[in-house]
């Protein structure tokens, strides 16, 4: 090992140059060796082997040009107003979405008239009357999204025993996130492939870990009609209700992207001034010239 | 006068006006920066923002 290294031209001009000391050389051996070791162990446990097929991970989803993908793209509100309306009259009838208040549609995908009328068409707990009991009233736009269900027992029962789960935070809540969310459902083949099995009372789906899942296929072309008139093919639905659903888990999305171009301009410049500052100070220390005059003796 | 000394006679020389005017200075720096990386920004994505479409359904409302 040593004859080897000591053979090898950096180690030769390490040794030669006079100006290398012994603990500079130990200092590259030592970076040599700890650099050796980590490459050692990421190639021996870097890559585990994994006791799940690829069917049991789920496909990977595709990546999707969405419209609010890159650092300075907000979401696109027109799809967000269809997004609801299709979340509002196929995916409500199933998943809650308990996060969301009437009030924080209101000059996101709405209006406030409009979000207003949507509330009230819903029924809420009033406060107990003078005899302790609870009357119904319409909704406003500080309540909640109401839930399909009363509680998980109720989903369950409903659902052969599958919780739908809330749809709120589902985009951040899953790998590949609005990917995902989007190849799911419009993932559903006829039949599902030779050699697949799924449960029975499970649909098969290649997206969704494991290829059966308890939700069957529930977006077809023209299954909304968009006041739009966007044509309500099966992927633009699936399109549009992702999309609802990202602003659903991110609804700061907008402006958070907006502040950080402002943030990043500033502490951009800032550290450019700091840099030009760093040097207009250095250069009189860095340019000037020492000289020894002896004193004549 | 050379411009360097109008500038310090009439902004450095006194604290109090220096630093009103570097107060001022941030509140006028701020709006401008604000109202053009805005303008970048709705440009950059027009026909997204509710703003742009919100007409549409607001005209509705007043039948
Ligand atoms: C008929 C009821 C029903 C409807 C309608 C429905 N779902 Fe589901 N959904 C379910 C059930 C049940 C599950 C749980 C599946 C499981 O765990 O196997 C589920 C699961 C999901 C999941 C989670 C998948 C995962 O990775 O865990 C997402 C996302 C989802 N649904 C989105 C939607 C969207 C979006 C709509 C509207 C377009 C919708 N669902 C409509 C019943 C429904």
């Amino acid at each position: 090992m040593v004859n080897r290294l000591s053979g090898s031209p950096l180690f030769k001009r390490l040794a030669s140059s006079a100006a290398v000391s012994k603990s500079t050389r130990n200092a590259v051996l030592a970076t040599v060796a700890t650099g050796g070791l980590a490459a050692w162990y990421v190639n021996l446990y870097g890559n585990p082997i994994k006791a799940v097929t690829l069917a049991e991970h789920g496909l990977h989803p595709g990546e999707y040009p969405w419209s609010h993908k890159g650092w300075l793209d907000t979401f696109d509100h027109q799809s967000l107003r269809r997004g609801f309306q299709v979340y509002r009259e196929v995916c409500a009838a199933c998943h809650s979405l308990n996060l969301v208040a009437w009030r924080t549609l209101v000059g996101v995908t709405h209006t406030s008239d409009e979000v207003r009328a949507m509330a009230e068409e819903a029924e809420y707990d009033n406060e107990p009357n003078d005899e302790g009991e609870i009357e119904k009233r319409p909704g406003k736009l500080s309540d909640y999204i109401p839930a399909p269900y009363a509680n998980e027992q109720a989903a369950r029962a409903a659902n052969s025993g599958a919780l739908p789960p809330d749809l709120s935070l589902i985009v951040k809540a899953r790998h590949g996130a609005c990917d995902y969310i989007f190849s799911l459902l419009t993932g559903y083949p006829d039949d599902p492939p030779a050699g697949a099995t799924v449960a029975s009372g499970l649909n098969y789906n290649p997206y969704f870990p494991g290829g059966g899942i308890a939700m069957g296929r529930v977006l077809f072309d023209g299954l909304v009609e968009y006041e739009d008139g966007t044509p309500a093919t099966t992927s633009q639905m699936a399109k549009d209700v992702t999309t609802f659903l990202n602003w659903a888990a991110e609804p700061e999305h907008d402006v958070r992207k907006k502040t950080g171009l402002k943030v990043l301009i500033i502490t951009g410049s800032l550290w450019a001034l700091s840099l030009w500052v760093k040097r207009f100070k250095w250069t009189p220390v860095k340019t000037r010239r020492i000289v020894y005059k002896p004193p004549k003796l | 006068m050379a411009i360097s000394s109008v500038i310090y006679n009439t902004i450095f020389r006194r604290n109090s006006i220096f630093v009103g005017t570097v107060l001022a200075g941030a509140f006028a720096f701020e709006i401008a920066f604000d109202s053009t990386v805005d303008k970048y920004w709705d440009a950059r994505n027009i026909g997204k923002q509710w703003k742009d479409i919100k007409y549409k359904y607001v005209e509705k409302d007043e039948e």
